[in-house]
């Protein structure tokens, strides 16, 4: 990592990683998906489906757990701690400083996502279902679940410029379920006879974002495919986003005084 | 370089990020075409304990009942158009609902009716249809239109005579009511069953719904009992005919020409009616028009109908 | 004659204040300030004179309402300025997971090294300020004087040009006080510019070719220390003992002050031989005579003392 934003980032990971709240947070993931091998054991026949369900859910109901949980102090811990104050007077830019935070953080997540779905691939094996065809969807599963915790540590960093990190974990929950009910909320604005409400909902929907697009856990579940053109739809949508709030996050950060 | 680096940094990202916005929207219009392809099952319901999402809910919960409302609806419309639809989700979609806001009348209502229906418009499950009902009279005993419904589950589709009577009864003492309610539950205790009180009863929730779904399930099913009614006519009509002539009549137009019929009935779809060798009269084979499934318990029919001409005689069969 | 390696033109800076934020205090009035290359110029204040303010400003931690600076040049709002620079805040904290020499390691990655000098680098400046055998020890477990050490390392590994040091001595135990003047008489005969902000005036008079001397955010006065303090009567302070028995006239037993059979007496320059005659009578015992001068510390006191009392007076006359 020779570049600066990689070295904060580097230092971001290791950080992470010598918390011990991150082993807390894998242990239960795994204690999910452990626990979702016992309940598949229940219903015949369609444990495998339900192990999926559960599984995937687990691993993102823990990802975005962690998301917020670390993504809020990012900036807001180093002010706080006044590590930063002797990080900004080297030759580096603050929004370089941005960037290699949200890299660290979601470096980390990538590699917990990654051991949970083995843990996932696992509890697969253990009940004697090899893989098949349909289980290509699994993997497109996860793919998008890291796509959804990339654009959830985004909002964490933009909140943690400005804001406690109490306060910024009840923004960034605030925006995820938006983002994930955007859909409902669109569509009970159109069944409402007002032109007003339509409009804002549908304002809404246009300006959060959309969680929802992100979960095919039941398909992979059961089994049946994604098209093609979701998933680089899903990937560019992602891209889009991240880089408007982490564009958000410079324009914040850029002109603030540091107390 | 008159500006400091900052300021120009903040006015790039700050112009960009509309920018960004408007393709973001762009792509979201895309992606909802393509996601609208995969079952969007709304397994998404992780949770299907209504007091569990209470709970979460932190008192909106009447907005989460309407959403959950809203996404019944949004199921049902989706399901009923495959081929083969399994509406397995609409109970815990109602369920939710109407434990969030227990005032969602068309909930309840909605319920009643495709919970229970049975074919490819509904559940088929009549005891959560009955479940879900009862949790609405519960909540809202004020409500008649619900005392209704439970009335027609029992007597449609559960052929218990005595309890629908008796719901209709319980519900003709609600303040308020309209008086059809006390006289329905008299016809049903005396003549339970018959095609005349069928009629009665889906011809009132046609008049009384306004669930636009409900309004034309309704119709259907009053369309099923026409023509249910024509066919036993139909088939009264050639037995007249075989007292006269000896013989059952090989279609309609032998009996037009006899002089039994002063038109041609037709059914809903607009076929002609046939003639069976058992003189019974069924279907055209060529119809397009579909019965809706129903209980098939009918005691003697009252009223001839004919769709072309005035009618000629009322025969009254004893 | 070569510019100023750092030039305060004007800098100022106004918080907002107040419950709904609408009024500006002014933490610093339009400073202006050069440090030449190769000072050590010390910047004096009582707490809340604004000092950690400048330094922040100059660090592009805070950014001023009005003012420029440069450092060699170039401006505080150019990021590249910060090659040439090192800096110690105030209260120092790092990151408390790593150890102290992936901590100097992490900022030395900040500066274009290769791997190979980056650790040579690390290594020297652990030893330099005494660090050595803690190199592999957390953060969290150092001490305040251990972390003030390990601040300066990081300050200097990267061998920046200008030193701005924020209260380098505070907290340390006279060892450590001793242990940081004499890096910086160190950085000083390396040819490098030091400019600390400090409030312990002997260290400042020790160590400082020119000092600033900062209060309520305005400065005061800037030179040399012995050229701030304005010339003034001077007198000499005589330490003598008196034999048994005997006893000091009147008037000079009431203007000493005495421990344990010591006197200490200050008298007017004119009037010395007098004294030392009454002296001699007495048949005292002269310890010691030595010139009195007012120190940094009277001149300090002094100035505080009528800046707090013109913001006082300016208080009533708002009222």
């Amino acid at each position: 990592m020779n570049t600066l934003p990689g070295t904060v980032a580097v230092n971001t990971f290791r950080e992470a990683v010598r918390d011990r709240v991150l082993y807390n947070l894998i242990f239960f993931a795994l204690l999910m998906i452990g626990a979702a091998i016992l309940v598949g054991q229940i219903s015949i026949g369609i444990d495998r489906m339900v192990i999926i369900n559960l599984g995937l859910s687990a691993i993102s109901l823990i990802g975005l757990v962690m998301a917020i949980f670390i993504g809020v102090s990012l900036v807001s811990k180093e002010i706080e701690k006044r590590t930063l104050y002797s990080l900004l007077a080297r030759p580096i830019h603050r929004w370089q400083f941005l960037a290699g935070k949200y890299a660290g953080l979601l470096l980390t997540l990538l590699v917990n996502t990654v051991f949970m779905a083995i843990g996932l691939a696992a509890a697969l094996f253990y009940v004697g279902r090899p893989f098949v065809r349909g289980d290509a969807t699994i993997v497109v599963a996860i793919y998008f679940i890291l796509l959804e915790l990339a654009l959830v540590t985004a909002l964490a960093l933009l909140f943690s410029c400005y804001s406690s990190p109490m306060l910024s974990t009840l923004f960034t929950l605030g925006v995820y379920i938006t983002g994930v009910f955007a859909q409902d909320i669109r569509r009970a604005g159109e069944i409402s006879q007002s032109v007003a409400v339509e409009f804002v909902t549908r304002a809404i929907y246009y300006l959060v974002p959309n969680f929802h697009n992100f979960n095919v856990i039941a398909a992979a579940a059961h089994g049946e495919g994604v098209p093609f053109a979701l998933i680089w739809q899903n990937t560019l949508y992602t891209a889009v986003y991240v880089t408007l709030v982490l564009l958000g996050a410079t324009a914040v950060f850029s002109g603030r005084d540091l107390k | 370089m008159s500006l400091p680096y900052r300021t120009r940094v903040k006015r790039v990202a700050l112009s960009a990020i509309p920018l960004l916005f408007c393709v973001a929207a762009l792509l979201q219009w895309k992606i909802d075409a393509a996601a609208a392809t995969i079952s969007q099952a709304n397994e998404e319901l992780i949770l299907q304990s209504p007091t569990a999402i209470k709970k979460l809910s932190m008192g909106y919960d009447a907005l989460l009942g309407d959403i959950y409302w809203t996404r019944a609806v949004q199921y049902y419309g989706r399901e009923v158009q495959k081929p083969n639809p399994d509406f397995h989700l609409l109970w815990p979609l109602l369920n939710v609902a109407t434990t969030l806001d227990p005032k969602l009348e068309v909930a309840y209502h909605f319920g009643a009716i495709f919970l229970s229906e049975t074919g490819h418009v509904g559940a088929g499950r009549t005891d959560l249809a009955v479940q879900l009902v009862k949790k609405g009279i519960a909540a809202n005993p004020n409500l008649w239109q619900l005392g209704t419904d439970l009335g027609f589950l029992y007597y449609w589709r559960m052929k218990d005579y005595s309890d629908a009577a008796a719901a209709y009864l319980q519900t003709s003492r609600i303040p308020n009511s309209p008086p059809w309610i006390k006289m329905m539950a008299a016809r049903v205790a005396q003549t339970g069953g018959s095609l005349e009180t069928s009629q009665m009863i889906w011809q009132q929730i046609y008049a009384s719904t306004k669930d636009p779904t409900v309004k034309k399930r309704a119709y259907e099913q009053l369309q099923g009992l026409r023509a249910q009614e024509d066919l036993i006519q139909l088939g009264n009509i050639s037995e007249e005919y075989k007292k006269h002539f000896g013989h059952y009549p090989a279609s309609e137009e032998e009996l037009r020409a006899a002089g039994y019929l002063t038109g041609i009935p037709v059914d809903p779809a607009g076929f002609p009616y046939e003639i069976g060798p058992d003189g019974k009269g069924r279907f055209n084979s060529k119809t397009t028009f579909q019965m809706p499934p129903q209980p098939k318990v009918y005691s003697a029919p009252t009223a001839p109908h004919q769709t072309q001409a005035a009618p000629t005689t009322r025969t009254r069969v004893q | 004659m070569a510019a100023p390696i750092i030039e305060i033109e004007g800098l100022t800076k106004d918080y907002p204040s107040g419950f709904w934020r609408k009024r500006w205090k002014r933490s610093l009035d339009h400073l202006t300030l050069h440090v030449e290359d190769g000072e050590v110029f010390g910047f004096l204040g009582p707490n809340g004179a604004g000092k950690t303010t400048t330094l922040k400003l100059l660090m592009g931690l805070i950014f001023p309402t009005e003012g420029t600076a440069r450092v060699r040049g170039r401006s505080i709002d150019d990021v590249s300025m910060h090659r040439e620079i090192g800096y110690l805040p105030e209260h120092p904290y790092f990151y408390d997971y790593l150890t102290a020499r992936e901590l100097l390691d992490y900022y030395a990655r900040f500066s274009e090294f290769s791997a190979a000098e980056r650790h040579a680098r690390v290594e020297k400046f652990l030893k330099r300020v005494g660090l050595g055998s803690a190199a592999n020890v957390q953060l969290r477990k150092f001490s305040k004087g251990m972390l003030q050490r390990a601040g300066i390392a990081q300050a200097i590994l990267h061998d920046p040009k200008v030193v701005f040091l924020d209260e380098p001595m505070s907290g340390l135990d006279p060892v450590g006080r001793r242990e940081v003047r004499d890096i910086i008489l160190e950085l000083k005969n390396e040819g490098k510019t030091v400019f600390f902000s400090t409030h312990i005036l002997s260290d400042a008079e020790m160590l400082c070719d020119r000092v600033g001397v900062l209060v309520g955010g305005k400065l005061q006065g800037v030179g040399p220390p012995r050229e701030m303090v304005p010339v003034e009567v001077h007198s000499i302070e005589i330490v003598f003992e008196l034999p048994d028995g005997r006893e000091l006239p009147q008037r000079m037993a009431a203007q000493s002050t005495s421990i344990g059979g010591r006197y200490r007496l200050s008298v007017p320059e004119e009037d010395v031989y007098a004294v030392v005659d009454q002296l001699r009578i007495a048949q005292a015992r002269i310890l010691s005579m030595t010139q009195v001068r007012p120190t940094l510390e009277d001149y300090f006191i002094r100035l505080v003392g009528q800046e707090r009392a013109a913001t006082h007076e300016a208080e009533v006359a708002l009222r």
